[in-house]
C-alpha cells in the first residue's frame, strides 16, 4: 500500500524576475513500513519534495496522493486536516513550542484531533515513554537538551499514530550520541509499528539507517536504492 | 478553548513588559474616558439640577400671555391670586413645594455707581428657598413681613463692597410702566455656587416686591418642585388650563438638552480617536508577536492547526489584554472620577446664556456609562487585533516554517 505518491511534480520559485526549479519532475512512490532517506547535496530539492509530500506546499505541476488520496485542488483546511490525521513532522531545529511542556507538546495534536481526555493522557504517557522521557513531561523546551527536545517532537510526530512521519535534517543540530539516539528510537518505532518514514539527511551515519535511499541532484531523483538498513 | 487560553496566557507572559504595557494602554485610554464621560455627565447633570432648583424648577405656572423674551410687569401678563393657585397644586400629592414668585428688572445705584438686577419676589418660608438659605453667607434670611430688607448675592456683594447692613438704592418698573426708587437694606449675603445667578439676583419677600412693583396679589410665575422629576409630565397633564401656560423643566431647558446631544456627539468622536490610539498599540504588539512566532505559527499549521484556530489563538491574546486593560481602566478611571466626584473641577464663572453653571464641575459616573465604556473598548480592543490574527492565520505554512530546512 503506497504511503504516499508523487506523480510527475515540479516545483517552481519565482523571486521577482528570477524563476527557481527547485523540483523538475519527480515521480516516487513510498510504501507503507519504509525507512526512506531523501539524500542530495544542499539545494537539490529534498525538503522541497518533503514539504510537497507534507502538503506544507503545492507542486507546480504534478501530483501528490496521501493514502491514496489526491491532494491536488484541496484548500487549506481540507489540507491541514489530512496533515492532522496522517502525516507527523519531525524537523531540523527542535520545533517545539516554547510554552508548552513535554507532555503538552506531545497533546497538541491530540487535541486538535479532539482525541478523548483520558485517551489523550494515555497516548502522551505511551509516546513520552516510548522516547523515554516520561520523567521529563512536565519541563519546558529550555529546560531539555537538543537531543531531549527532537525525541518529544518525534513524539508529537507520532501521538496521533500517523502513517507516514516526515522528518528533515533531524540530526543536524545533534551531536552524534544524540543523533545516534534519535535515529535508534525513529528506527526501533519503525519496525514495531509499522510507520512510515521519510527524512531529508545529507549526513551518512544517518543514511545508513535506510532501508532505501532516494538520491535527488538539481530537483530531479538521479538514483533510488534499497537495501536492509542498519540494524 | 481551555488550552486556547492557557496558551494565549503562556504566550503573553513571554514579554511581561510589553503585555503589561498594552494592557496599560488600553486601561489608560479607557480611564480618560471614564473621567471625560463622567465629567460631561456630571457638568450636564450639574448644570441641570442647578437650573431646575434655582430657576425653572420641574414645573412653572405661567399666565398664558407669557412671553420668555421680555419680563412684562402688567397685571394681565401676571397671575390673579397666586397663593391660591399655589395652594390648589400643592394639594397634589406628587408636589414637594408650589410658590410664587414675582420677578422684575431693577437697577441698583450706590453713590458712585450702578449695575442692572433682577429682583426676585420671594415667599420666604416655602421649602422651594431651601438653597437659598443653604447658601446664606452672612446675615439673616429675609422675612415675609419685611418692608425693606433684601438679600444680594456674594458676587455682586464682592463686586460692590456690599456688606450686611448697608443699604442700597433700587429702582423698578411698576405695571404702568413708571420707576420706583426706594433705599433697602442688605439683611443677607447668599450665594447659589452659580457666578451668573449671584452677581445679578437679589431676593425680597414677594409682598414687598408686588408693593414696590405695584402688581398687588400678582406673581409672574408659581415656582413647582416634585418629589420625582419623571411625574413632571403627568403633573403637567393635571394642571392643563387655558388660563395657564404650564412650563416643564425639559421646554425651559431645552438648550442644556440640546447641548448634551451635542457634546455626546463630540464626545463619540473623542471616544474613537482615544480608542484608535490604544487599538494601533495593541495592533502593535500582536502584529510583533506574530512576526516573532512566525515559526510557531508554522509548527502549528504543520501539525494540522487551521486558520481558523490560530486566528482563535491570537484574538484570545487579545481578548486577554483587552480584560486586563479593561480591570486596569476601571481602576485607574475609578480612581480619577472618584476623586473628581468628591473635588470637583474649578471652572469659575463658566456663563452660557440660560445655562446656571456651578463654578465647579462634579465628576458623575453612571452604570450605564460604564459599561457601556467597557464594553466599547473591549471590542474596539478585539476589532485591533483581527489584523494580525488574521496575518497569522494566512501565513503559509511553508513560509512560515522558512529556515527550517534547506
Amino acid at each position: 500500500m503506497e504511503v504516499t505518491k508523487v506523480t510527475n511534480a515540479t516545483r517552481v520559485f519565482k523571486i521577482g524576475e528570477v524563476e527557481t526549479n527547485a523540483l523538475r519532475g519527480v515521480d516516487l512512490s513510498v510504501e507503507n513500513g519504509e525507512f526512506t532517506a531523501l539524500v542530495g547535496p544542499s539545494g537539490s530539492g529534498k525538503t522541497t519534495l518533503l514539504q510537497l509530500i507534507g502538503l506544507l506546499d503545492q507542486p507546480t505541476t504534478g501530483n501528490v496522493a496521501i493514502n491514496g488520496q489526491d491532494a491536488t485542488g484541496l484548500n487549506r483546511n481540507q489540507r491541514a486536516d489530512l496533515r492532522k490525521n496522517a502525516i507527523g513532522f519531525v524537523f531540523q531545529f527542535f520545533a517545539l513550542i516554547p510554552t508548552l511542556t513535554a507532555y503538552e507538546n506531545v497533546e497538541m495534536p491530540l487535541l486538535l484531533n479532539s482525541t478523548k481526555p483520558a485517551d489523550r493522557k494515555a497516548r502522551v504517557n505511551q509516546m513520552l515513554e516510548a522516547v523515554g522521557l516520561q520523567e521529563r513531561a512536565h519541563h519546558r523546551p529550555d529546560q531539555l537538551s537538543g537531543g531531549q527536545q527532537q525525541r518529544v517532537a518525534v513524539a508529537r510526530a507520532l501521538a496521533t499514530n500517523p502513517k507516514l512521519i516526515l522528518a528533515d535534517e533531524p540530526t543536524a543540530n545533534l551531536d552524534t550520541e544524540n543523533g545516534k539516539q534519535v535515529m535508534d528510537i525513529m528506527q526501533r518505532l519503525n519496525k514495531e509499528t509499522g510507520v512510515t518514514f521519510v527524512f531529508a539527511t545529507h549526513d551518512p551515519r544517518v543514511i545508513g539507517y535506510a532501508n532505501r535511499v532516494v538520491t535527488l541532484q538539481d530537483g530531479l531523483i538521479t538514483k533510488d536504492s534499497k537495501s536492509n538498513g542498519k540494524s | 478553548m481551555f488550552q486556547t487560553f492557557k496558551l494565549a496566557y503562556r504566550n503573553l507572559g513571554r514579554n511581561k513588559s510589553r503585555t503589561l504595557l498594552s494592557a496599560l494602554a488600553v486601561g489608560v485610554g479607557m480611564a480618560l474616558l471614564l473621567l471625560m464621560v463622567s465629567v460631561l455627565e456630571g457638568e450636564m447633570s450639574g448644570a441641570l439640577t442647578n437650573t431646575i432648583r434655582l430657576q425653572s424648577g420641574h414645573l412653572q405656572i405661567r399666565p398664558a400671555s407669557y412671553d420668555e423674551s421680555k419680563i412684562s410687569m402688567k397685571w394681565e401678563d401676571l397671575i390673579e391670586d397666586p397663593d391660591q393657585v399655589a395652594e390648589k397644586i400643592k394639594a397634589l400629592p406628587q408636589v414637594t413645594a408650589a410658590t410664587p414668585r414675582l420677578s422684575a428688572s431693577a437697577i441698583l445705584t450706590l453713590s458712585d455707581e450702578s449695575k442692572g438686577v433682577q429682583i426676585l419676589g420671594i415667599e420666604p418660608d416655602s421649602p422651594a428657598n431651601q438653597p437659598f438659605r443653604d447658601g446664606l453667607l452672612s446675615g439673616e434670611f429675609i422675612k415675609a413681613d419685611d418692608r425693606d430688607g433684601v438679600m444680594i448675592g456674594n458676587i455682586l456683594a464682592e463686586k460692590l463692597n456690599l456688606k450686611v447692613g448697608e443699604k442700597v438704592n433700587l429702582l423698578v418698573t411698576t405695571s404702568n410702566g413708571d420707576v420706583n426708587e426706594q433705599l433697602f437694606t442688605i439683611r443677607g449675603i447668599f450665594t447659589t455656587r452659580t457666578p451668573g445667578y449671584d452677581e445679578t439676583t437679589i431676593f425680597m419677600p414677594l409682598a414687598k416686591a408686588q408693593a414696590i412693583t405695584t402688581t398687588e396679589n400678582h406673581a409672574s410665575l408659581i415656582f413647582v418642585i416634585l418629589n420625582n422629576m419623571d411625574d413632571t409630565e403627568a403633573v403637567a397633564q393635571a394642571l392643563k388650563s387655558n388660563t395657564y401656560r404650564i412650563l416643564t423643566w425639559r421646554e425651559q431647558n431645552q438648550f442644556i438638552v440640546q447641548f448634551e446631544d451635542y457634546a455626546n456627539a463630540f464626545f463619540v468622536i473623542l471616544y474613537l480617536i482615544v480608542l484608535g490610539i490604544t487599538a494601533t498599540v495593541v495592533t502593535n504588539t500582536l502584529v510583533m508577536a506574530v512576526f516573532e512566532r512566525t515559526r510557531e505559527i508554522g509548527i502549528l499549521a504543520a501539525i494540522g492547526m487551521k486558520g481558523r484556530d490560530i486566528m482563535a489563538q491570537f484574538l484570545t491574546e487579545a481578548a486577554l489584554i483587552a480584560t486586563g486593560g479593561v480591570i486596569g481602566g476601571l481602576l485607574i478611571g475609578g480612581a480619577l472620577v472618584a476623586y473628581f466626584t468628591i473635588n470637583g473641577i474649578y471652572i469659575g464663572d463658566y456663563g452660557i446664556t440660560g445655562v446656571l453653571f456651578e463654578d465647579r464641575i462634579y465628576a458623575h459616573l453612571t452604570l450605564q456609562n460604564t459599561l457601556n465604556l467597557a464594553a466599547v473598548t473591549y471590542i474596539i480592543t478585539l476589532i485591533a487585533s483581527l489584523y494580525p490574527a488574521r496575518l497569522a492565520a494566512r501565513l503559509e505554512p511553508v513560509e512560515a516554517l522558512h529556515g527550517l530546512g534547506e
